[in-house]
């Protein structure tokens, strides 16, 4: 339960940070709040031999609007943001999803872009990323561009980002009038990995839901506004076409009914509180 | 930029419970570790090493964070408050501490301090905590003997303590 051996960088800023990446690349790992990466490191799942930690950069922990978008930066903290003064209205999936991110003890240094990062396919950040089609600003030595959630989550743990790469911040867009939002999970502790995470955002004429917890990334499917019985045929066929595995924490079967009982428990308060 | 090699051992200097103190690092030294070996502060515990259980829990510039999952290189400059830093003297308990006495919110005292490092920080924070909101916080420990509902008891009526008398030693953070 020790990290192997690792040479530590403080970058003095984003171009050291880049220079170093680009050095050393799939041997190095970028670490800000370390919430994700240091369990990582403690079990020796990942051993690099070189750890790039950003937190000293000036100005990556900045979380600014702009226009109908927020960008979050590399080194905003997850309680940072819940400070944010208007979270609750611009975004306000995030207000409700990150009382559930990780514990009041580790969202202190967990950093959002992080939790990307990591990719876990039960987390709150990825959810809420695809929930709202958001997208991952990444910068290399060489170039810089944006991906959308949805293409940015490859599988378990993996993501688009190349080895160069450090994501220089995360975007939402901004709710729109009209729209409604609701999160939910159901996890064995507050604050544990979520068996299964549900994030829907209701629009005048259309139902997202995406779930987290089941296929190995977060996944959205969009519906016309049903209700009643169309609904749970849909949410029956979303079920199903995720591909649920039996684990240690719960199986495929209750993972499906969860999808089903939450994921329409979580569109009712979307449609509840729509704007 | 700094590059800290990892085979060798590299001075980390940081302020603990008002207290500047200095040791030798290798990089991949966890906090924990620094406290408990390199320190000799023994008072933060050690349960899980990846974060679950809360027993590390220590104050990094006045907001909790786990000690195991951060590591000593990152310490560099910071104020550092452990358990030994909550009482007002070395043989004096704070109010937190002397009410988890009196109510019996300890019993192997494994998860405690980390327990304590959490709740003093939260109550700074929030004042007039509810009950939902410290269960809520205490959720980020695992005790596995006293049962939470004494450590819930006694940090509601510490929090009243601390509202009725602001001169209180926990009012003032090291
Ligand atoms: S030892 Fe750090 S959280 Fe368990
Ligand atoms: S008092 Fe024994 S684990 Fe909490």
């Amino acid at each position: 339960m020790k990290p192997a051996a690792f040479d530590f960088i403080r970058a003095g800023n984003l171009s050291e940070a880049l220079d170093a990446l680009g050095q050393y690349g799939s041997d190095a790992r970028i670490i800000a709040g370390g919430q994700s990466l240091m369990p990582m490191l403690n079990m020796r799942l990942a051993k690099p031999a070189v750890l790039i930690d950003v937190m000293g950069i000036p100005g990556l922990d900045a979380v600014r609007r702009e226009g109908d978008t927020i960008v979050i930066s590399a080194g905003v903290r997850q309680a940072a943001l819940m400070q944010r003064p208007n979270l609750a209205s611009e975004l306000p999936l995030l207000a409700a999803a990150l009382p559930w991110l990780g514990h009041y003890q580790t969202r202190t240094r967990g950093t959002v872009c992080g939790s990307a990062a990591h990719a876990d396919p039960s987390a709150e950040i990825p959810l809420c990323l695809v929930a709202l089609d958001g997208e991952v600003r990444l910068r290399s030595r060489k170039r810089s561009r944006r991906v959308k959630a949805g293409d940015f989550f490859v599988g378990m743990m993996v993501t688009d980002k190349a080895d160069d790469e450090l994501i220089e911040a995360v975007t939402f867009p901004v709710s729109k009038p009209g729209s409604g939002h609701a999160f939910k999970e159901v996890a064995r502790r507050h604050g544990d990995f979520a068996i299964v995470g549900c994030a829907a955002l209701v629009t005048p004429d259309a139902i997202h839901l995406a779930v987290a917890g089941v296929a190995d990334k977060p996944q959205r499917r969009s519906f016309p506004l049903l209700d009643g019985s169309a609904l749970s045929d849909a949410l029956n066929a979303f079920a199903w076409d995720l591909d649920a595995r039996d684990d240690y924490h719960a199986t495929a079967r209750l993972r499906r009914d969860l999808v089903r009982s939450l994921g329409r428990d979580t569109i009712k308060e979307a449609l509840s509180c729509r704007t | 930029m700094s590059h800290l090699s990892a085979a060798t051992r590299h001075r980390v200097a940081f302020t603990l419970n008002g207290r500047p103190v200095s040791l030798e690092a290798e990089p991949r030294l966890l906090a924990s570790d620094a406290l408990r070996h390199g320190l000799g502060a023994t008072g933060t515990h050690v349960g899980c090493e990846h974060g679950v259980c809360g027993a590390c829990t220590i104050q990094i510039d006045g907001v909790p964070a786990r000690a195991c999952l951060t590591l000593a290189v990152q310490l560099e400059g910071r104020k550092v408050r452990t358990v030994e830093g909550l009482g007002p003297a070395a043989d004096r308990l704070s109010v937190l501490q002397a009410s988890f006495r009196r109510h019996h919110a300890l019993q192997c005292g494994f998860c405690t301090a980390g327990i304590l490092v959490s709740l003093d920080a939260f109550l700074h924070e929030q004042p007039h905590p509810s009950e939902e909101e410290l269960r809520i916080v205490v959720g980020g420990h695992l005790c596995r003997c006293t049962g939470y509902t004494p450590i819930i008891r006694a940090t509601l009526e510490a929090a009243e303590q601390l509202r009725s008398d602001p001169s209180l030693p926990d009012s003032s953070h090291v």
